[in-house]
């Protein structure tokens, strides 16, 4: 028996709705239908007036959540994709995100945004949104890149007191199996190493994990080990253990699927060059989708973003710094 | 012995409703002094960033929180002091969030009409026009899950806020779920300068709300009366299950924007219309004309409520503004989950 990524986040909710009477679910084709992904799928059956359909409302559907959560509930929203959560941004950053810190009240709701690219899913279906969440104070941003957090990452999501930017991958919904949903946990706020190596540091997250691996298992075979860093969480972002692997590494490449502007991949380099500056033995790298909305060809959209190919590259000429 | 009973019940009604009526008078006559000691401490010197009045809207304003009770929410916007007085806001959170007492609900980290007690019902606006409404209605989707009955929700907006995109998400929501909310709109003729010719295109604002499927109510704002009883028969109805209601006042801001705003776009016509009287003394004229009160009772309102304010004023004025040293910094409920952006200075600086 395995699980696939996309099982373990419905089998995630569905505990926390089996868990807590508090909890319940709001989005577009949630109910009946199961969600465009079938991420909800049977659970309006199994749970009986907690999930529920929302009309494309993004803003509105938000700003229920927050009212929910002012009365002591703890819903969890879904975007059918990240890229739809800009209509409801406003929401999110000035009503979740301030309401902790102007009231008071604590504000327990959990987004999923179904993020990063698929092929063929072009501009308006493809986005990475963490970056633009992590900016805001007061939310806390996930990307989880195994079955195994995409459960309990979720399940901690919901039981935490702030609003949760949960960004779970599309393109690991299906291609990503486990062979049972796991029993415990790190800590959100841990990241992990995925694989350890003393030559260069990988640090990645989400779909780019995988990416990182497969090209360090490439680079194993010249005899060169790569260390590779899971950030699970972008923000709160685990800082020591990021500077900890360049100690052992002196190089550090960053790779993200979003933009490279003000991204993930530039606070981790900042952060690097700020506490751990003296570590490195080379200028630290950075890897990240083309500065173009993303394409819906898939000969353009395999190289608009970082694949385990454009990984080596870039970590050998590191390498060789 | 009928006809007896009959206009004995008649003039019961009469007596509560004069009730109603010199209490909803008194919190708008509170809530007009208390902005105009906000507008004087203003002037002076005294409050940092804006003051906005709610002048000229007190009748809607104070309809709207008498029509509630404990229980209900209420998500008031920038001009409804005497909604927020009538719904029980104490008059020390107003003075407290603007001269940002440490003590105050809002801690000196928001102002002005920033404030609220959102666990006690009452929903501390944001600043984005709409985004209230659906906030309002999650909280009654939890009520519904909860299965206590008979709660209604009331949110505020003015006309310009009917424009956005919030303002329609929400109401449409709130159809959809039939939901007990009351959305009440203040047609005040400007959205800050800008007048209902350039706001919206639709012969009449109510116009709106048949298409959402939303029961509507119009109303004259500058009459109290009137105010009382349209927004008791809209709480009514949405307390009993009839679904979400809207409520159209019209009405004239008789003050700028805020008190940066001299609103000299106010055009003569409009303040000379029937909508450009002032409510309160519409009200005031009211209870004198039916014999409801004497100059001598509004008086001692009058000296009451100045000293009622005069007192909070120079209690909070004693009061500790936020130190930046003790504050925690941390937006986030979690504080274990939050970061630390340290640099060399910041042991030195707050």
């Amino acid at each position: 028996m395995s699980i696939t990524y996309l099982e373990a986040i419905r089998e995630a909710q569905a505990k926390a709705l089996a868990d807590d009477s508090r909890v319940f679910i709001y989005g577009q084709d949630i109910g009946a239908f199961g969600g465009a992904f079938k991420a909800t799928k049977n659970l309006a059956v199994e749970f009986p007036g907690r999930v529920l359909d929302a009309p494309i409302s993004e803003d509105a559907m938000v700003g229920a959540a927050i009212g929910a959560a002012i009365e002591g509930y703890r819903p969890i929203v879904e975007m059918q994709f990240a890229d739809f959560s800009t209509p409801g941004f406003n929401q999110i950053i000035n009503q979740a995100a301030t309401l902790y810190w102007r009231t008071n009240v604590p504000c327990p709701i959990t987004i999923r945004l179904p993020s990063g690219g698929t092929s063929g899913s072009g501009p308006f279906h493809s986005q990475s949104m963490e970056a633009i969440y992590a900016h805001y104070p007061g939310l806390i941003v996930m990307t989880p890149a195994t079955v195994e957090d995409a459960y309990s990452m979720l399940l901690e999501a919901v039981a935490i007191d702030d609003p949760v930017i949960f960004c779970e991958h599309k393109y690991l919904y299906y291609h990503l199996k486990a062979a049972a949903l796991p029993t415990e946990a790190m800590p959100v706020g841990k990241a992990r190493i995925a694989r350890p190596g003393r030559d260069l540091t990988i640090v990645a997250y989400s779909a780019m994990l995988h990416e990182a691996l497969a090209a360090a298992e490439e680079i194993a075979s010249d005899g060169t080990e790569i260390e590779v860093v899971d950030l699970r969480s972008i923000k709160p972002l685990d800082t020591d253990t990021v500077v900890a692997s360049v100690a052992r590494t002196g190089r550090l490449l960053c790779v993200g699927e979003a933009w490279p502007w003000g991204g993930v991949t530039a606070e981790v380099i900042a952060r690097v060059a700020t506490e751990g500056f003296d570590l490195l033995d080379a200028p630290p790298q950075r890897l990240n989708a083309k500065d173009t909305p993303i394409p819906y060809h898939p000969d353009l959209w395999s190289v608009h973003r970082p694949t385990a190919r454009s990984i080596v590259t870039a970590a050998r000429n590191l390498l060789r710094m | 012995m009928l006809q007896t009973l009959e206009s004995r019940e008649k003039a019961d009604i009469v007596s509560s409703f004069r009730e109603q009526y010199l209490k909803a008078f008194r919190y708008m006559l509170l809530s007009r002094v208390l902005d105009e000691k906000m507008a004087s401490l203003y002037r002076g010197g005294k409050i940092h960033g804006g003051v906005f009045l709610g002048r000229g809207q007190e009748a809607l304003s104070v309809s709207v929180g008498l029509a509630l009770r404990k229980g209900d929410i209420f998500s008031p916007l920038i001009r409804d002091g005497a909604g927020r007085l009538a719904f029980g806001e104490p008059v020390l959170d107003a003075v407290r969030t603007y001269l940002g007492s440490v003590i105050g609900p809002m801690r000196g980290r928001d102002g002005n009409i920033h404030r609220g007690r959102p666990r006690e019902g009452l929903f501390a606006m944001i600043s984005h026009l709409g985004a209230m409404i659906s906030v309002v209605n999650g909280a009654l989707l939890v009520r519904r899950f909860k299965k206590i009955e008979g709660v209604v929700g009331a949110a505020c907006i003015g006309e310009g806020g009917t424009s956005t995109g919030s303002f329609h998400e929400a109401l449409n929501q709130a159809a959809v779920e039939r939901l007990p909310l009351v959305l009440v709109v203040a047609n005040n003729q400007y959205a800050y300068s800008t007048p209902n010719s350039r706001q919206f295109a639709c012969r009449d604002l109510a116009d709106k709300a048949i298409g959402y499927g939303v029961n509507v109510h119009k109303v004259d704002g500058t009459d109290l009366e009137k105010c009382l009883h349209t927004l008791s028969d809209a709480v009514a109805q949405a307390r009993e299950g009839g679904g979400p209601q809207m409520v159209v006042a019209q009405l004239l801001r008789l003050c700028g924007h805020g008190e940066h705003d001299d609103a000299h776009y106010i055009t003569t016509q409009s303040k000379q219309s029937l909508f450009g009287r002032d409510c309160l003394k519409v009200a005031e004229d009211h209870l004198l004309r039916r014999a409801w009160a004497d100059v001598a009772i509004i008086r001692k309102y009058r000296e009451e409520i100045a000293l009622e304010v005069e007192q909070a004023v120079a209690l909070v004025q004693r009061e500790p503004g936020p130190d930046p040293y003790k504050e925690n910094w941390c937006a986030l409920a979690s504080r274990h989950l939050s970061e630390r952006f340290e640099t060399p200075d910041s042991a030195d600086s707050p």
